[in-house]
């Protein structure tokens, strides 16, 4: 009991000296706040910068329709990024989201001879059991959750191709392949469900007891565990999370394509990770937060997009990604690390 | 003889040398049940498959051992594969080589400055470099193909398809490097201060070692054994496609972790990495061999990288489960 005392109050004292240290520094410097938000909101000022430059690059980037189309085409690594986010602010990584997310594709569109209700629910439970296998060897075996999901990453690439063996899959039911059609407004129904989830996500990291032990067990897993966490439970539901995530993204790709290849996602665990980074969410985790991850998302689908649109040769825009991310870690380093 | 059960210890042993026991069992297994399996050809062309992966972690051992990762060796494999298989025809063998092994050089110098050097965090940085690496790639070959016209005619094919007393050269480079590079580790200063700083970065800093610089020369060196990789790589193909090494630092990785050298810096050998790298090629050719799809070792991959490391926490922990 006293142990937990000590360590409550040690994080009582901690947090809040630290925050105003960084506030006196700014405001002795600059004397004024508005820095302070572009430091820990940089990316949403790289978005806007991005968005005001391609505007003037290209006639055809700021109409509603290539915005409603950035939008869709960033919702499948969004979804990714939603479980990624949570995951790395429990300290841990899932490296396996790209093979789940084909595997559940694969699934949605393959047991639809059975009827799309078993489709869907196949894929989603395939998802959530992927996920659950993740979390429960992790927390069960002491293994870091890199090793487990990098086991995973290629092992469930193998489940793909043992279930589609080697052959794409396409689709058979109409009603399936108009979803991934259906708009409300100029808006796809997949960008909105993109926006509720992290919104709910957002919501239940902020305001919920699972959202604030998640940064708990991050911040400092001892710690945690001696002030009554349950981790384990945490770290299981979140990998859940992001296998349940995996399998929307997978299903609703599939919808768009009318089709699932068993290559499909391969590299997107890479890219849900810069997304997540550039957000500002540490790998150490205990910091984070889906409004800078939904930042990360949105900035990604705006350069690919915007640079397309300015005809640059595709591989420059690879180039400029890897360039922005180790800037991103450059900058974040100056403002958050003296 | 209680005694020598006693000290024996099974379980003990099991989980102590656990992965090797399951391997001897999938050894015998698969020798029962294909004839080709034991035989000095069938070992030698498993050595030789194994070489190109082999010889990128002999240098991304180094990396790991440093506390750090390398995730950009696949595309810094594809980049230099077709720098050399590029500029053969231009430039000739020799110079070719040279180059390509400048450009790993390069590389893996720019990979040390921003993580030895600016201590930024090494998974991020080189997860960067994959990206724009493949950018460089494709950029340097406009997204063609590269080839060697003749592939005949140059002293280049001995570094993937020679031979050297009846070994493949491939199985010489790899083996060599891994005997040189395991003396560094093992015998000099150099290699003991690899270990301080994986073991424990702040003493060792503390006790007057530059982790800076020791840090920025691991990455040197996983660049230059790349670079040496695509030697033998294009060597072997004589033509490249862009996308050539994507995947392979995961195999790297798997073939590291599965030898037991610890992610997390301070702990493993360069033998380890031997070993491990030769487990997973012996796992492929053996499930080819008995006659599965080539996709069926990823799924045995899985559960043995989780597995070897899994025995390897419990023994340290004395308990299979956390």
């Amino acid at each position: 009991m006293k142990s937990v005392n000590s360590i409550d109050k040690s994080m009582a004292q901690d947090a809040p000296t630290r925050k105003s240290v960084v506030c006196t520094q700014h405001e002795r410097f600059l004397g004024g706040s508005l820095l302070h938000w572009v430091g820990r909101n940089s990316i949403w000022v790289i978005l806007i910068v991005c968005l005001i430059g391609f505007s003037f690059g290209s006639p055809y980037f700021f109409t509603v329709f290539n915005l409603s189309n950035i939008l869709v085409q960033s919702a499948f690594i969004g979804f990714l990024s939603i479980g990624m986010t949570l995951i790395m602010i429990n300290g841990g990584i899932d490296l396996t989201v790209g093979s789940t997310l084909a595997l559940c594709a694969c699934l949605a569109i393959g047991l639809q001879q059975y009827g799309l209700v078993v489709a869907i629910t196949g894929a989603l439970g395939a998802g959530l059991l992927l996920g659950f296998l993740n979390g429960i060897i992790v927390v069960k075996t002491g293994v870091h959750s890199f090793i487990v999901t990098l086991g995973g990453l290629i092992g469930i690439r193998g489940l793909v191709f043992v279930y589609t063996g080697e052959n794409s899959l396409s689709a058979t039911n109409m009603s399936f392949m108009n979803f991934g059609m259906i708009s409300i407004g100029p808006v796809s129904l997949i960008a909105i469900l993109f926006l509720v989830f992290i919104a709910f996500a957002q919501w239940a990291l902020s305001r919920t007891r699972h959202g604030r032990e998640a940064y708990a067990i991050g911040g400092n897993r001892q710690a945690a565990e001696n002030a009554g966490v349950k981790v384990s439970r945490h770290i299981v539901i979140n990998f859940m999370v992001s296998g349940l995530m995996a399998a929307v993204a997978g299903i609703t790709m599939s919808t768009q394509m009318g089709a699932a290849t068993p290559n499909l996602g391969t590299n997107y665990e890479l890219w849900t990770i810069i997304a997540v980074v550039l957000g500002g969410t540490k790998l150490q985790g205990g910091a984070g937060a889906l409004w800078g991850t939904l930042g990360g998302v949105l900035t990604l689908g705006v350069l690919r997009n915007g640079m397309n649109l300015m005809h640059v040769q595709p591989f420059y825009v690879l180039v400029l990604l890897g360039v922005v991310l180790i800037l991103a870690l450059i900058v974040d380093k100056q403002f958050n690390n003296e | 003889m209680d005694a020598l059960i006693k000290r024996m210890n099974l379980p003990d042993l099991a989980r102590q040398q656990g992965i090797l026991i399951a391997f001897v069992i999938f050894l015998v297994v698969v020798a029962l049940n294909s004839d080709t399996f034991l035989t000095i050809g069938n070992v030698l062309q498993v050595l030789r498959q194994v070489s190109i992966v082999g010889t990128m972690a002999l240098g991304v051992t180094f990396v790991v051992l440093s506390g750090r990762l390398d995730l950009s060796v696949g595309s810094m494999l594809s980049l230099t594969t077709v720098v050399v298989v590029g500029l053969h025809d231009k430039i000739g063998p020799g110079p070719a080589i040279l180059v390509a092994l400048l450009v790993g050089l390069l590389v893996g110098a720019v990979n040390g400055i921003l993580i030895g050097y600016v201590r930024l965090n090494s998974l991020i940085v080189t997860l960067g470099m994959l990206s724009a690496l493949q950018g460089v790639t494709l950029i340097y070959t406009g997204g063609k193909n590269v080839g060697i016209a003749d592939p005949d005619a140059t002293w280049f094919a001995i570094f993937g398809r020679g031979y050297f007393l009846d070994v493949p050269v491939p199985v010489w480079i790899f083996l060599g490097g891994a005997l040189v590079l395991g003396v560094v580790l093992a015998k000099t200063a150099y290699g003991r201060q690899i270990y301080a700083v994986g073991g424990n970065e702040v003493a060792s800093s503390a006790s007057g070692i530059n982790a800076k610089r020791i840090v920025f020369s691991a990455y040197v060196l996983s660049g230059l054994t790349v670079a040496v990789a695509a030697v033998i790589l294009g060597s072997r193909v004589m033509g490249s496609q862009n996308n050539v090494g994507q995947g392979y630092e995961l195999q790297v990785l798997a073939g590291i972790i599965l030898g037991g050298t610890s992610l997390l810096g301070g702990s493993g050998t360069i033998l380890k990495t031997v070993i491990g790298i030769t487990i997973l090629g012996f796992i492929k050719n053996g499930l080819l061999l008995l006659g599965f799809a080539y996709y069926v070792q990823w799924l045995v991959t899985w559960g043995v990288i989780i597995g070897a490391v899994w025995l390897d926490v419990a023994s340290k922990r004395g308990s299979l489960f956390e």
